[in-house]
């Protein structure tokens, strides 16, 4: 590929190559802090369908080590964002490591907290507001549950801010580096924000998992319990290879769900969803 | 006709709550199960007959009113999942 770029997120080392500089160069300023994998476990690439679409509308096809042969191709004003699917797709679809856990996670005293839901249930904001209040970001797309220690590592890659989020986090951290507004995407208005510098800093520290949480942005503030087998369902729904690893997989999640609590919570706003998750934290 | 449920090393049970989760060695698969479900594998470590089942289970857990029907339809659901084969 004619610009690539590496980096290490986590325990996970990528190889990202481009047919454009501009995906590379943004992905270079914003993962500027990350370190340089010995090893690339993924390779990444965004290339052009046919050779004239690098000029003319350009357009980036996403591929890689794993594929999705009906992934339509974006802009390239949305580069970041490919690359972002890409790297993702990747873990996704090739990952064995770990049990893979569609949620954020943010941690505190060693100990995580896990946030899983459906895509605008709120993880990405929560764990951004959180991190902004003295917890450590650990991840706001991807919990990597090792099957073996039951220990919990950090996949902080880029917070994925889509809509009135971006607002929020931008009051929470208005220091934070963003990315570019990325308008229009096929999930809304996206900005990306840097992680802060400690979940950088500490991203190889694993975590316990102390608390699984279920969050949903847009009611009135409401907590309930959320009883095993249901938080089973929900998690073997959240991840992506739990099929994949298959007796690994059986025994790492339902020693997670029988380990720790599991909350669902409704919350309004920012404000209410982290006195709720201290007022849990408070009672573990 | 004989029910078989596999060796016990061929299933891992998980009991979360009212459902048990199991998986199956052989397939790969997770089941989620409710009672009688886990109670009839148990039993079933050698094979029985539906009546032979049926007076094991009332003697184990003191059933007070066996109903053969309903057994029979468990049994067919096992046997579809494929946790419960004919011998």
């Amino acid at each position: 590929m004619r610009h690539s770029h590496f980096l290490r997120i986590g325990p996970v080392g990528f190889r990202i190559g481009s047919d454009w500089r501009a995906p590379i160069a943004a992905l270079a300023e914003l993962y500027r802090d990350y370190p340089i994998p010995d090893v690339a476990d993924y390779t990444v690439r965004l290339y052009a369908s046919q050779p004239w679409r690098r000029w003319i509308r350009p357009s980036v096809m996403i591929g890689g080590d794993y594929m999705l042969p009906e992934a339509a191709p974006l802009p390239l004003a949305h580069g970041l964002l490919a690359a972002e699917m890409a790297m993702n797709l990747q873990l996704a679809l090739g990952h064995r490591r770990h049990l893979l856990l569609h949620a954020s996670v943010v941690e505190r005293d060693g100990r995580a907290l896990l946030m899983t839901g459906e895509s605008g249930a709120g993880k990405s904001t929560l764990s951004a507001l959180l991190a902004a209040n003295g917890w450590r970001f650990m991840g706001d797309e991807f919990a990597l549950l090792d099957p073996l220690t039951g220990s919990v590592h950090a996949f902080p890659r880029l917070i994925s801010l889509k809509n009135e989020s971006v607002a929020a986090a931008k009051t929470a951290w208005p220091k934070g580096r963003f990315g570019p507004l990325l308008a229009g995407t096929p999930k809304g208005d996206i900005r990306h924000l840097v992680p802060p510098a400690d979940a950088i800093a500490r991203m190889d520290d694993p975590a316990t998992a102390a608390l699984l949480l279920f969050p949903r942005h847009g009611a009135a503030a409401d907590v309930r319990d959320v009883p095993p087998s249901e938080a089973f369902i929900r998690l073997t729904q959240a991840s992506t290879n739990y099929v994949a690893l298959g007796e690994r997989g059986f025994d790492a999640l339902t020693s997670l769900i029988r380990t720790i609590p599991a909350r669902a919570i409704d919350y309004p706003d920012g404000d209410t969803a982290i006195r709720l998750v201290e007022d849990l934290w408070a009672q573990l | 006709m004989r029910y078989r449920a596999p060796p016990a090393d061929a299933l891992i049970a998980a009991h979360l709550d009212t459902l048990t989760a199991i998986f199956h060695r052989r397939s790969g698969i997770t089941h989620l199960v409710t009672s009688p479900a886990p109670e009839i594998l148990a039993a079933l470590t050698h094979p029985l007959t539906q009546e032979e089942l049926l007076a094991r289970l009332a003697r184990d857990y003191d059933l007070a009113d066996p109903d053969g029907d309903a057994l029979a339809a468990r049994l067919d659901e096992l046997v579809a999942s494929g946790l419960v084969s004919i011998a």
